[in-house]
């Protein structure tokens, strides 16, 4: 789905980013999800009278990391600001934000896609913190305007933040879903972040406009608040769309407003009930400093930056001649990648080795970051892997993480290869399949895998793939 | 400097003071002579100053990462108005 | 018998040094003299425990420092019933170094004040003439030292409250360099100028506490190491010190006749004592340090008594919806004064106004910083009158907000700039203290404690008020 003919997206997106640390962004309590409610708090994050902010220089560590990462620039100088509001989540009365001298300004982030590179301008990344978690009870909906009364737990608040802006570069709202999961791996690969839609370590809103194509200025826009998976920004994202272009083509006008989209409904309804004012009355934090990130720290961490994710994916094609869809799929996870480059360079072919990573590690839910140290001994598996069994090839993947794996109980097992032996048990499944043996004449050979796996379950996995595959080709064929 | 009903009203509201309306007038009258009174501020032609948001010339002050005692949920509680499952309550928004 | 309107804090930790009382004995005697006489000054909302806690000298805490399991409210309603968890760093230095608690002192809400009657509770009378104001908003503070109800007491200031009451009572009394003393577990009034200072008999009583109170705190990131250890002042002439008398501070309009004659005659004093005396001049300063002051603190102020809701603590309306609930416990809880503040600070942060209000006064502080800063190149300290008044009479401007904005108006250009001052009484005024104010560079405290000691010694001021018994 897409909009209708003659209409253009224009999507910017908003991405916050809780960190990992081990302590909140202003105090030192632990940074930790699902303990019980309340019992991770302080004076500090409860906004006791007197408290005062200390920041956490992990975090500003990180923001820096992330900020270098997106290609932005680093501050010389940047500045807390406090940002006004009331809510039951925000103790203080304000969030300690940053408004006018960001950490991180100006980046640039490349996401290639199968047919074409997706661009997309960052404005800014800054570090805040985390509102606390309310809870809506005694409604009938349980929605926050149903509700009576509303449970307040502070573990969450001051939960370091790092808050991403894009320019309004996203064209579509896949698009927009593929950004997200690229800046989702990103802070997953630099150790920063779980980065989990569900847990609500990574949110997204989105601004959404639509324009005639052609028309350069922009039009007015939308905020998508909070959709809590990818699924949900791309189904949201596109209910917006079209919700807008409705609305210019039978004459009516955007307002500019806060929606939320309902996934079980697919529904868009206005966030607030009152027309509020918006007046975060922003300031200089005076309990806080300037950070002025030092240049050897900067460097430090430009220098400690793991290969780019594009970069890597580019180079998965280049040098590797892989398909754009295999190079893809390793390249979602860093640990992937290195395996299957352990095994190239210990003389794997190319398909194999992604096929052995992307299929049977994946397969087998072993971690790919376990098996490098015996890539060695695994590597003596693959070779082997058309003159053993079945089942000794996938047992021997499986235990193929476990601190030294040993290749040769498995290299033990010699498949069944001969044909003698093999030709009763093809010709019993043949017999029992004519349906499916029909299928194949009529030139549906995909069917191949289905007569070779039903062979090797009668064989309780022994028989050697390779002698099964060629044995039902020519009595299927004959 | 005058100040109105309205914006008196607003920055209540801002302010989250629910003032009754016989007082509007008086702390719009009251409002106003202050900022008569410190308004020269704003006439001040200060091309050029830089801000002072600090008296201090500190930059750079942070804490390790090494996570402190809590306090107990007891003590968390101790002086809510309203706790209610080990959590504070409050009416919901309106 | 301890007279506890004579007796330094430095005296009474001689006592104790020479086991010649117990810890238990001088507390019994404040406790005395709060019995006797505090019904009438009225210096202490509330009493601590007596039982554990350390039992050296006694000490008289602001009721805007939290101390953990005793009640703190800023001696506002909306903090009714507030007690905190923990303590004030200030609170725990001063119990790490053995003194001990007799109680929280009154004070003007949210340390809005300068009288001490904007309290919700009570008012504080001042022990020279009970019809009187000890000042504010360190009011209780003052008035417990002034009327020998504590050795020495803990006051804090933004733009002139522990300054402004020490004079008014005739005691000395510090506003510390921004930064040396830390500001956590101090209920925020305006954060770039809160800071919590001695209020003490004698001017070496100030640099014992100061040492005490002084020095970084990981808690508080604005705060600095001192550059130099404090010390004890002994010197009682001022050889090389040079003193510069700022025209606009000894002439503003509103200083009266009596307080200029006092402060003139320790400018002259200070000259005989060795000091090379000059006029210097803080013109912008004085004109505009009012003004930038009552943008800068009340905006901070209203996002500081932001978190007063109702929510986590302390007093909460009745109200079925959230927004009722915010904003009749705000309007009940917070009284004229801080309600007054937090409109205005609103106000000069919301969009289209932060440029022309808070963003001009935060450059006009850079100005008065510079202005501070070129006095500094030719001079050691500054002297002037610390109000242009003598106490004046309870209700006297209770009821009118700009009347009482003046009487700080000698006081706030310093705090602006972030430096430290000290006041010492100088002389008497139709019977009343008058206060000679000490401004120095940031971390000059060991000048002002010289300077301040050494006119101290020379003016020969008894801080007992003749109706307690003093000989003045
Ligand atoms: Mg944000
Ligand atoms: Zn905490």
């Amino acid at each position: 789905m897409s909009v209708p003919a003659g209409w253009e997206p224009v999507i910017g997106l908003e991405i916050h980013v809780q960190l990992k640390t081990r302590t909140k962004m202003f105090c030192r309590c632990e940074n930790v999800w699902g303990e019980p409610e309340n019992t991770r708090t302080c004076p500090v994050c409860l906004a006791h009278p007197g408290v005062l902010p200390v920041p956490n220089g992990r975090a500003i560590e990180w923001a820096v990391k992330l900020g270098l990462a997106l290609g932005c620039r680093i501050a010389d100088r940047a500045l807390f600001h406090r940002k006004n509001y009331f809510y039951p989540d925000l103790p203080k009365g304000y969030q300690i934000s940053q408004y006018d001298s960001p950490l991180c300004e100006g980046g640039r982030v490349v996401v290639p896609l199968a047919d074409r590179d997706l661009e997309v301008g960052i404005v800014r990344a800054h570090l805040e913190e985390d509102a606390a978690k309310t809870i809506h009870v005694g409604g009938a909906t349980g929605r926050i305007h149903g509700a009576d009364t509303s449970l307040v737990d502070f573990n969450r608040g001051g939960t370091p933040l790092v808050e991403i802006v894009t320019e309004p570069d996203v064209r579509s709202a896949e698009d927009a879903r593929a950004f997200l999961q690229h800046l989702r791996q990103l802070v997953v690969e630099l150790g920063i972040s779980d980065a989990e839609m569900e847990k609500g370590s990574l949110r997204c809103d989105a601004n959404v406009s639509v324009r005639r194509v052609g028309e350069t200025g922009l039009r007015t826009k939308t905020e998508l608040k909070n959709m809590n998976s990818f699924g949900f920004v791309a189904r949201g994202i596109e209910a917006e769309l079209a919700r807008q272009v409705a609305l210019y083509e039978s004459g009516g006008q955007v307002v500019p407003e806060t929606l939320h989209f309902d996934p079980q409904t697919g529904s868009i309804s206005s966030l607030r009930s009152k027309e509020e004012a918006h007046d975060y009355r922003y300031f200089p934090e005076p309990d806080l400093v300037a950070v002025e990130p030092p240049g050897e720290l900067v460097e430090q961490l430009r220098l400690e930056l793991p290969e780019s994710l594009a970069g890597r994916k580019k180079r998965l094609i280049a040098d590797y001649q892989l398909p754009y869809p295999i190079a893809d799929q390793l390249n979602s996870s860093a640990a992937m990648v290195e395996l299957f480059e352990r095994f190239t360079s210990l003389g794997v072919t190319n398909s194999v080795s992604a096929n052995v990573v992307t299929n049977q590690v994946l397969a087998a839910g072993v971690d790919p970051a376990a098996i490098l140290p015996n890539a060695d001994e695994v590597k003596r598996v693959i070779e082997a892997r058309d003159s053993i069994p079945r089942t000794a090839f996938e047992a021997a993947i499986a235990a193929s993480g476990e601190p030294g794996f040993d290749a040769s109980r498995y290299l033990a097992e010699a498949a069944v290869s001969d044909a003698d032996e093999l030709g009763p048990v093809v010709d019993a499944v043949i017999a029992a399949h004519p349906k499916e043996v029909e299928t194949f004449r009529s030139g549906k050979e995909g069917l191949l895998g289905f007569f070779v796996g039903q062979v090797m379950k009668q064989t309780g996995g022994k028989a050697n793939a390779k002698v099964v595959s060629e044995l039902v080709r020519e009595r299927l064929r004959g | 400097m005058s100040i109105g009903r309205d914006d008196v009203l607003h920055i209540a509201r801002l302010a989250r003071l629910s003032i009754p309306d016989g007082e509007v007038d008086a702390v719009a009258a009251q409002l106003g002579a202050i900022l008569d009174a410190v308004g020269k501020v704003a006439e001040l032609d200060l091309e050029g100053v830089e801000p002072t948001s600090h008296p201090l010339d500190l930059v750079n002050v942070w804490a390790d990462d090494e996570p402190r005692p809590s306090l107990s949920r007891e003590d968390a509680l101790r002086n809510a108005p309203d706790p209610h499952e080990g959590a504070f309550r409050v009416p919901a928004a309106g | 018998m301890i007279d506890t309107l004579r007796l330094t804090a430095e005296d009474a930790l001689g006592l104790l040094e020479r086991g010649e009382v117990s810890g238990a004995e001088l507390m019994d005697a404040y406790r005395a003299a709060i019995d006797a006489r505090d019904g009438e000054v009225g210096a202490y909302l509330r009493l601590a425990e007596a039982e554990s806690g350390p039992a050296g000298v006694p000490i008289a805490i602001k009721d805007c420092i939290t101390t953990r399991g005793v009640e703190t409210t800023a001696a506002s309603r909306i903090l009714a019933g507030y007690v905190p968890v923990f303590d004030a760093t200030v609170t725990a230095r001063c119990r790490d170094a053995g003194l001990a608690l007799i109680g929280k002192t009154n004070m003007d809400e949210f340390a809005m004040g300068s009288s001490t009657e904007n309290s919700a509770y009570q008012l504080t009378r001042n022990p020279w003439d009970p019809a009187r104001v000890p000042g504010g908003s360190s009011g209780g503070s003052a008035a417990a030292v002034a009327g020998g109800l504590a050795p020495w007491a803990l006051g804090s200031d933004t733009g002139g409250s522990i300054k402004q009451p020490a004079a008014l009572c005739g005691i000395v009394g510090l506003r510390p360099t921004y930064g040396t003393v830390s500001r956590y577990g101090v209920i925020a009034f305006a954060s770039s100028l809160d800071q919590v200072g001695p209020m003490t008999k004698t001017v070496r009583d100030c640099a014992l506490l100061y040492r005490i109170l002084a020095g970084r705190d990981p808690l508080d990131s604005t705060t600095v190491e001192l550059p130099s250890p404090v010390e004890l002042p002994t010197a009682t002439d001022l050889r090389g010190v040079r003193v510069g008398v700022p025209r606009e501070l000894n002439e503003a309009e509103g200083i009266e006749p009596g307080v200029r004659d006092a402060v003139q005659a320790a400018i002259r004093l200070a000259e005989s004592l060795g000091a090379e005396v000059g006029e210097t001049s803080l013109p912008r300063s004085v004109e505009y340090g009012l003004p930038c002051y009552y943008l800068i603190a009340p905006a901070e102020a209203s996002s500081n008594l932001a978190r007063y809701d109702g929510v986590r603590y302390g007093f909460r309306a009745d109200a079925d919806d959230l927004t009722a609930l915010y904003e009749r416990t705000r309007w009940e809880g917070f009284g004229a004064e801080p309600k007054r503040r937090i409109m205005l600070g609103t106000y000069a942060l919301s969009a289209g106004y932060y440029d022309a209000y808070y963003g001009q006064a935060q450059m006009v502080r850079t100005i008065i910083r510079e202005e501070h800063a070129a006095a500094f190149e030719r001079f050691d300290v500054l002297l002037s009158p610390t109000s242009p008044t003598v106490a004046f009479r309870l209700g006297e401007k209770a009821e009118n907000p700009l009347a009482m904005y003046l009487s700080d108006v000698l006081t706030i250009p310093s705090c602006m700039a972030g430096l430290p001052g000290l006041n010492i009484p100088c002389g008497l005024s139709q019977g009343l203290p008058v206060g000679l104010q000490l401004v120095g560079p940031q971390f000059s405290e060991n000048t002002l404690f010289r300077v301040g000691h050494a006119l101290e010694q020379a003016i020969g001021f008894d801080v007992v008020p003749p109706r307690l018994g003093g000989a003045a």
